[in-house]
């Protein structure tokens, strides 16, 4: 699935990977900011929150592959009356835990969490992190205001991680009802305090799969990992040709092991050295080597945003990453070699990938 | 009666239909009321959960737009014909 600013395109392929079909666009005019797979049901469930500019968001679902896609009549996630808000976007669509099968979770834009406990048809407000006292702090990237990230704690059903730009990393461990920020170590260099409890720019988290206590960030400016659950960060950026990009992505059953998308900088929103290259840590960020076979080896110019890298759940992991100038990559060795599935599409927003 | 232009980006929340019939309903605030409980898909891409509408989409009565009248209290006798409309200035992604 490939999420763009002028609507989703879908990739298909049928031997393991090397050649890829596209369809699409569905919903054309809408940025597709958010997709998703869900696989815990007897058929795979596929979302899509989109937006258009003219007649605002929506969330769509296809239990056919993407052939055919459904809305409800009722608006699937909106804000409750007495918040006095309205849903701009939905920017991170989550599937619960494999015992939830019903349980989705919904991150949007104003910074809000929604779930479902129906398999994504009516969604609710977590009302414990929208009355959070820190809510009238929050601030808003150049993206706006959002809850991007929502990471389910896989085997404790009443923990989950979200993140927020800006805001940073909030944790509940009593199934939302309570929130704490977890921000020790992440700077925040555009606030006069660049240490407080709140308000970085965490850009994206991952969890790693083996050591579900390990995670990682990329942050509006440095790389963090955390192993404990979230709480304490540390930089993992020696290495990485820049601190700054968008998204960060864990390997889907091989612990210690990520993919980054470095861009130079904030104020230069270029792929570091104009280089096309992911980078791969094999030892949880201490060391990152450059992936370029297959590539563009000139200059380039199309930098990949927060969720527009994924990792495919085969046995032999597929990486996947979009750009803003409309090239999608895929690697079927886990980034050891690449091939280009899609050329000049519309800005790539989001990808994800799976088997079905 | 009243009449409901649907723009033809909007024509798949309504099986395809580029003209609606309604009862005429004293203001546009009961039209889309009314609007939101037949056809409420197609009530959502014109107003937020919280009744506003949408910053880029365009609503006239007779010709007339609402924004430059009453707003939602603008008066839809009957007979009248309502258009909804994008605005041009709404095509952000280009």
């Amino acid at each position: 699935m490939i999420g763009t600013a002028k609507g989703l395109f879908l990739a298909r392929s049928e031997d393991d990977r090397r050649t890829w079909e596209i369809s699409g666009p569905e919903f054309p005019m809408t940025g597709v900011y958010a997709v998703a797979v869900d696989k815990r049901g007897d058929q795979p469930r596929l979302f899509a929150g989109m937006t258009s500019s003219h007649y605002g968001p929506g969330l769509a679902s296809s239990d056919d592959g993407g052939r055919s896609w459904a809305e409800p009549d009722h608006a699937p996630i909106a804000f409750p009356a007495d918040t006095e808000a309205s849903l701009r976007r939905v920017w991170a669509i989550a599937p619960g835990p494999a015992d939830q099968p019903g349980r989705i979770y919904a991150g949007v834009e104003p910074s809000a969490l929604f779930q479902s406990d129906d398999g994504g048809t009516t969604f609710e407000l977590v009302r414990g992190l929208w009355d959070h006292p820190h809510r009238p702090n929050w601030g808003e990237g150049f993206g706006g205001q959002a809850i991007h990230t929502v990471l389910p704690h896989p085997t404790d059903g009443a923990a989950m991680l979200v993140a927020m730009s800006a805001g940073g990393v909030y944790r509940t461990g009593d199934r939302g009802a309570t929130w704490s920020a977890d921000n020790t170590g992440i700077k925040a260099y555009f606030l006069p305090d660049p240490w407080p409890e709140y308000g970085q720019c965490v850009h994206k988290v991952a969890r790693d799969p083996e050591n579900v206590d390990r995670l990682y960030a990329q942050n509006h400016h440095g790389v963090y990992r955390s192993d404990d659950g979230g709480h304490i960060w540390k930089s993992i950026a020696d290495g990485l040709p820049s601190d700054f990009g968008f998204g960060i992505v864990a390997h889907p059953y091989r612990g210690d092991v990520i993919y980054n998308f470095p861009v130079t900088a904030d104020g230069m929103r270029f792929p570091a050295e104009d280089q096309c290259r992911v980078f791969r840590s094999t030892d949880a960020g201490n060391t990152w080597e450059a992936l370029t076979t297959g590539l563009p080896a000139g200059p380039y110019y199309g930098v990949v945003l927060r969720d527009a890298m994924c990792a495919d759940d085969s046995r032999t992991a597929g990486i996947y990453f979009g750009t803003r100038t409309g090239d999608v990559f895929a690697s079927r060795d886990e980034g050891e070699s690449w091939t280009r599935v899609a050329t000049s599409l519309p800005d790539v927003l989001c990808v994800r990938a799976a088997s079905l | 009666m009243i009449t409901i232009l649907v723009p033809s980006a909007l024509r798949s929340d309504v099986d395809g239909a580029a003209r609606l019939e309604m009862p005429a309903g004293g203001s546009l605030a009961a039209i889309l009321a009314e609007m939101d409980r037949q056809w409420p898909r197609l009530g959502r891409r014109i107003r937020d959960e919280q009744g506003q509408l949408r910053k880029f989409v365009n609503i006239y009565v007779d010709g007339e737009d609402v924004r430059r009248v009453e707003g939602l209290a603008t008066p839809v006798p009957d007979g009248a014909e309502v258009q909804i409309l994008p605005s041009i200035a709404g095509g952000a992604v280009g």
